[in-house]
């Protein structure tokens, strides 16, 4: 039967029925949404991945390990330790990171001349591209010797105090570690919140200057409250990128398996991620089952973070500003 | 509380660009100024130069005098901070600040000069600035709710209650109404007859109706082209600007010939 086209019939046109385009539109929103798709497939196939490698350690009982060198006891034994120095070197990270990288945005948003602030935020960008490897070896190398007699010092004068006492050189420590993924955090940091900072309605700072503030007193007024949830979110970035930071620890911490807070004291803590780095490749069978579901810990702490800031975020929504 | 400002041989620049030359005026206290002109001739520009707002735009200077109360608002050891909390000012668009609440709006002047001030003196001052500003009735119920979640009108009433409860000697209004509907208009424009009991006021306006109505006396600016810098072509009672305007140029934006 031959198939012949119709007559165009007149009166259906315009109805919308072959609207012209409508090949492509079809076309986009397929691509989009098998993008949209991809993500959440992603993420599924990698945290079924993770269980399902996993499950053998999860289950397993402590003579399991027996025949794996860098276990002792059960499962939960060995990680927690290595839990807790994730967490440690990120949180220290953190806490030195973000004032600096506040103070960084503040600069370049705010008080820096534009052409200078363009350099700068041009500088903390290619800063955000350097491979974690070149922090680990600029740290091992530069930045440890530098701050070993700090170290020394406030080993001797304020050893008292538990968190300071009995360094030991090499500085090999998890405020070195800490120290060198700061830095690393900062650029991205820097970058997220100046963006941030940027967005400032100027009506809002405006009203905040024509009441009489200070440069400052605008900055407290203004920015940051507006900035608020975008530095929340910064945090949680540059936390999320400290937590998985594998070589940079690697090279620079002298690894241990202990739970303290001896921050100066090296061979005391180590990572989750540069411990899977450091024996994956000589482990076999339920050694890597037991590496892998480290892994899934680390997945579930950083998603455990994520979750936590956006309820923070969504706390105040109705004063972000957003509405 | 209210001062007069006299301002003489003003210039304003824009780094090398000449925006607004040899403005002379008096704004006279307890009573409000209306200043009107077409798009561009630089009476925004002008009135952001009474609190040295100007200034805040990279590059911007002014030369000449302004001077309230004897003192020259840049002389050199003159903190334009300051300048600010004494003359206060209310934009064309709504700006409470998103992140604070009605009360918080209100009391963010007060608190920048660091006064601890007490739970009830802050209330109190809270109420009697929203009552000066006619919108206690309206919000009392959810002074903690943020001040975004007011209409345009309420929001512009709220912006001009935070800038009367720092109690300024002057207060400036870049088009207050430009984004309100008529009736949000009207409101404020009847709160402006109330305030100029307590302050000068100097007012913007692209409304001439409006300029009549409020206003005491009218400044009318103008600009020859693109590229020129704007002048104060005229400034009487408003009752004489509206009726028989003494420049040819004034009577016909006023009719409507141009602008």
């Amino acid at each position: 039967m031959a198939t012949t086209t119709p007559p165009q019939d007149q009166s259906r046109r315009g109805t919308g029925e072959r609207a012209p385009g409508r090949l492509g539109n079809v076309i986009f929103k397929g691509i989009s949404t098998t993008s949209g798709v991809m993500i959440l497939v992603t993420l599924a196939a990698v945290a079924i991945f993770l269980l399902y490698r996993a499950w053998p350690a999860l289950v397993a009982n402590a003579e399991e390990f027996a025949d794996v060198s860098f276990i002792e006891g059960n499962l939960w034994e060995w990680v927690a330790p290595l839990l807790f120095g994730t967490v440690l070197a990120a949180v220290i990270a953190l806490v030195v990171a973000m004032p600096l990288s506040i103070g960084i945005a503040l600069f370049i948003s705010h008080y820096a001349p534009r052409r200078l602030a363009q350099l700068l935020g041009y500088i903390i960008d290619l800063l955000a591209a350097i491979p974690s490897v070149i922090f680990g070896l600029w740290g091992f190398q530069w930045l440890r010797p530098l701050v070993e007699p700090l170290f020394a010092w406030l080993s001797s004068n304020l050893g008292f105090i538990p968190l300071f006492a009995d360094y030991t050189s090499p500085a090999r420590n998890i405020t070195t570690g800490g120290l060198v993924l700061a830095i690393m955090i900062v650029p991205i940091i820097t970058a997220t919140i100046r963006e941030v900072f940027l967005q400032t309605p100027r009506l809002h700072e405006e009203a905040s200057l024509a009441l009489g503030s200070t440069r400052w007193e605008m900055i407290r007024q203004a920015v940051l409250p507006f900035g608020r949830s975008g530095i929340i979110s910064a945090a949680m970035l540059g936390l999320g990128r400290a937590l998985g930071e594998t070589m940079a620890i690697l090279i620079v911490l002298s690894p241990g398996y202990a739970i303290n807070f001896f921050l100066l004291q090296a061979g005391q803590h180590n990572t989750i991620a540069a411990n899977i780095a450091l024996h994956f490749p000589e482990s076999s069978g339920i050694a890597v089952d037991a590496l892998i579901a480290s892994g899934l810990i680390l997945f579930a702490v950083t998603f455990g973070v994520n979750m936590l800031a956006r309820w923070i975020i969504n706390r105040r929504a109705e004063f972000s500003g957003a509405n | 509380m209210s001062k007069r400002i006299d301002v003489s041989d003003l210039n304003v620049y824009y780094g090398d660009f000449l925006a607004v030359e040899g403005v002379n005026m008096t704004i006279e206290a307890r009573s409000v100024t209306a200043l009107i002109g077409p798009s561009g001739c630089g009476k925004s520009t002008f009135l952001r130069t009474l609190n040295r707002m100007h200034e805040v735009i990279p590059g911007a200077y002014v030369k000449g005098k302004a001077v309230m109360d004897g003192k020259d608002l840049y002389a050199p050891h003159v903190d334009p901070v300051e300048v600010r909390r004494q003359i206060g000012m209310v934009f064309q668009r709504p700006n409470p600040f998103p992140t604070m609440s009605i009360a918080d709006n209100v009391l963010a002047g007060v608190k920048l000069n660091n006064r601890r001030i007490s739970r009830s003196d802050a209330a109190d001052m809270v109420e009697r600035s929203l009552t000066g500003a006619n919108l206690w009735n309206e919000v009392k119920d959810r002074l903690d709710k943020p001040g975004s979640s007011l209409s345009g009108g309420q929001q512009q009433r709220l912006c001009i209650a935070r800038a009367i409860a720092v109690q300024p000697e002057v207060l400036l209004m870049d088009e207050p109404c430009s984004a309100l509907d008529p009736i949000s208009t009207l409101a404020i424009e009847d709160l402006i007859h109330e305030l100029k009991n307590d302050y000068t006021i100097v007012i913007v306006t692209h409304n001439m109706q409006q300029a009549a109505r409020v206003s005491d006396r009218t400044g009318f600016f103008n600009i020859e082209g693109t590229g020129k810098p704007g002048h104060l072509i005229e400034m009487d009672d408003t009752t004489t600007m509206f009726s028989s305007p003494s420049q040819k140029a004034t009577e016909d934006y006023i009719s409507g010939r141009f602008g």
